[in-house]
């Protein structure tokens, strides 16, 4: 049997199996092997159909032979064949770290659970992005919502259950927005398929159900996306997770929820009739910025780095959005870009603290005084995650930075790009209170004895520290990707 | 569509009255109790006005089931409700969990009151406290 017209299916069906199959089978290194078998089939298939995409255009597959616009699609172009490289990327990263990882931080009888909710997650994050009909965005959204709160809440500190509960509440909300939005446009078009709505939306733009439709979408997908004053469940939540959950969560939640509010301004909407109708442009701009300042000047006063970082994905999540605030192809690309890179170089700087957490005992600032000393490679690894959030040229950030800068060059914005050196300037400031404290200051006592990392843990995040190296110096993959899916999002325009 | 819109009238849009009025009842509760229960008590009215926003639309007056029979001639769209009763579903998944988390947050804080919570992770012997 040929399973290669049937990838983007197995892309979502492979983590769904196994969630159930790790269920039953309960023994947790069995629960283990299956998790993982199913991350790296993923990761293999996003590979390959990425490379489909690259070769012979969009595919667009019929679940269950309904054709298109009755049926549900799975559509994969080049933005989500991408997107779904990097959600599974992680996944096969995260995956075998969290082997030892959770071993320190989840009690034992609940290990097979977590794969469940692990590959669950990673199922409804695939589905979100491979699928192209609009309520299935919703369904998939509350599959990885509704598996993140209980990773969370997986948390050792008793806190990550109440960050778990806020989450659940502030996600529902976001999430009922979006159903709410996706509601109007499906009174008004008479469809649920993304491409068709992008159709027929035409015949009835600008009338107040489609602005109220773009208005919910837009706050319902920020809440997921921690856009700036819609982040407030963030820190607590990747704060006070497992570390191989902020890993996963920090490097992919928010990057999917980017990608939905991407695809429903450019694919349904049409962004000049977005950008148009209201003052959208101006909009996002304030908010990317607020975001950028805000965010990174509250994470210099962290006193935790795993908050500190939290704080500093909400600032990055800003970039995104000021990218697709220039609505021109050079802004999109270098969303498109950070999109990636950050997700690269949080996921990276999320597992190096998780293997802080298992050799100092915790991630507090105190705490970590002298990791250069008591483990040289680590500190390195943040120090490097540290360079690409500032954007230092040789690292993933700087790309996308530049990218962004060009952007703003473009649209003759001078001030913005005054306005992107000095928000890396604050994340200079917040990456130092790490150096500070890890290079300056002497070890305490009770961190003597750092635990040996375990090998399942060191390689995964040594393969991304060089990821986010890699990718600040051969861009072929990313900005060729990234530029073409910018070009096919603005070519909707009518 | 547009003919419809014109004429804003309370009868013609009794349904969508009852669903703002759900919603903002239910996301206003969210906000304003402090019990952890009741919050999740608004969580469920405001995502039932979502329930009324598909269904509703998708009824006509005198339509049946889209059955092929000569006796039939007016159709209600079956859609809204087959994608309702997923949202239906995920509805109570989310309650289900909420309630899971809530009674989980009362063993380890003892209480299920939010400023509570939060005061006791504030006093330094709750700090880092484990479950």
């Amino acid at each position: 049997m040929n399973l290669a017209p049937h990838l983007p299916a197995l892309q979502v069906v492979i983590p769904l199996i196994a969630a159930p199959l790790t269920v039953l089978l309960r023994r947790r290194s069995v629960a283990f092997g299956v998790a993982l078998a199913a991350s790296w089939a993923a990761f293999v298939i996003s590979i390959l159909l990425w490379m489909q995409v690259a070769q012979s255009g969009t595919i667009s597959y019929a679940i269950g032979s309904w054709p298109a616009p009755w049926g549900i699609e799975y559509r994969v172009d080049r933005l989500n064949s991408f997107v779904l490289v990097l959600v599974s990327g992680i996944a096969a990263l995260v995956l075998p770290y969290s082997r030892a990882s959770i071993e320190a931080e989840v009690s034992p009888q609940q290990h097979y659970l977590f794969y469940t909710m692990f590959v669950l997650c990673l199922t409804g994050l695939l589905g979100i992005t491979i699928t192209g009909d609009a309520f299935n965005i919703f369904v998939f959204l509350e599959v990885s919502s509704l598996s993140t709160y209980v990773l969370i809440a997986l948390g050792r500190d008793r806190r990550a259950l109440f960050a778990g509960y806020q989450y659940l509440l502030m996600g529902s909300i976001g999430a009922t927005f979006l159903v709410i939005g996706i509601g109007l446009l499906y009174l008004m078009t008479g469809t649920l398929n993304l491409d068709d709505m992008g159709q027929r939306i035409a015949s009835v733009q600008g009338t107040r159900p489609i602005l109220a439709a773009l208005a919910f979408i837009t706050v319902g997908v920020s809440l997921k996306l921690a856009l700036f004053p819609l982040h407030q469940w963030l820190p607590n939540a990747y704060t006070f997770a497992p570390s191989a959950v902020s890993a996963f969560l920090a490097a992919t939640a928010t990057k999917v929820a980017v990608y939905v509010l991407l695809r429903f301004y450019f694919t349904v909407f049409g962004e000049s009739a977005v950008f148009a109708k209201l003052p959208m442009e101006e909009m996002m701009l304030l908010l990317a910025l607020a975001g950028m300042f805000a965010a990174s000047t509250l994470a210099i006063f962290q006193t935790d780095l795993k908050r500190l970082f939290a704080y500093s994905s909400v600032a990055q999540i800003g970039y995104i959005i000021l990218g697709m605030s220039f609505d021109s192809v050079s802004g999109l690309t270098a969303s498109i870009v950070h999109l990636f890179n950050h997700g690269v170089t949080k996921g990276a700087i999320f597992m190096l603290l998780g293997c802080v957490t298992l050799g100092m005992g915790g991630t507090s600032l105190a705490r970590i005084q002298g990791l250069g000393k008591r483990m040289p490679l680590t500190s390195f690894g943040i120090v490097v995650g540290g360079l690409s959030l500032m954007g230092v040229p040789g690292t993933a950030g700087f790309i996308s930075k530049w990218y962004l800068l060009l952007a703003a060059l473009e649209k003759g914005q001078w001030w913005l790009v005054f306005a992107i050196v000095l928000s890396s300037l604050l994340a200079a400031a917040y990456v130092w209170r790490f150096v500070e404290a890890a290079y300056f200051r002497e070890p305490r006592k009770d961190t003597e004895n750092v635990a040996a990392m375990p090998w399942l843990m060191s390689i995964p995040t040594a393969i991304l520290v060089i990821a986010i190296v890699y990718f600040g110096l051969d861009t072929s993959f990313t900005i060729g990707t990234a530029t073409d899916a910018a070009a096919s999002l603005i070519r909707g325009r009518p | 569509m547009t003919g419809a819109t014109t004429h804003m009238t309370l009868s013609g849009h009794f349904t969508y009255f009852i669903m703002v009025f759900l919603m903002i009842a239910g996301l206003f509760i969210v906000i304003s109790r402090s019990n952890l229960i009741k919050k999740l008590v608004g969580l469920g009215i405001f995502q039932t006005s979502v329930y009324l926003l598909y269904i509703a639309p998708g009824k006509l007056i005198g339509g049946t089931a889209p059955i092929l029979s000569d006796a039939f001639t007016v159709y209600s769209n079956p859609l809204p409700h087959v994608l309702i009763l997923t949202a239906i579903v995920v509805g109570v998944a989310t309650l289900a969990l909420g309630l899971a988390l809530v009674v989980r947050i009362r063993e380890a804080y003892d209480t299920i009151e939010e400023d509570e919570i939060l005061e006791r992770d504030l006093k330094p012997e709750g700090d880092g406290k484990t479950k």
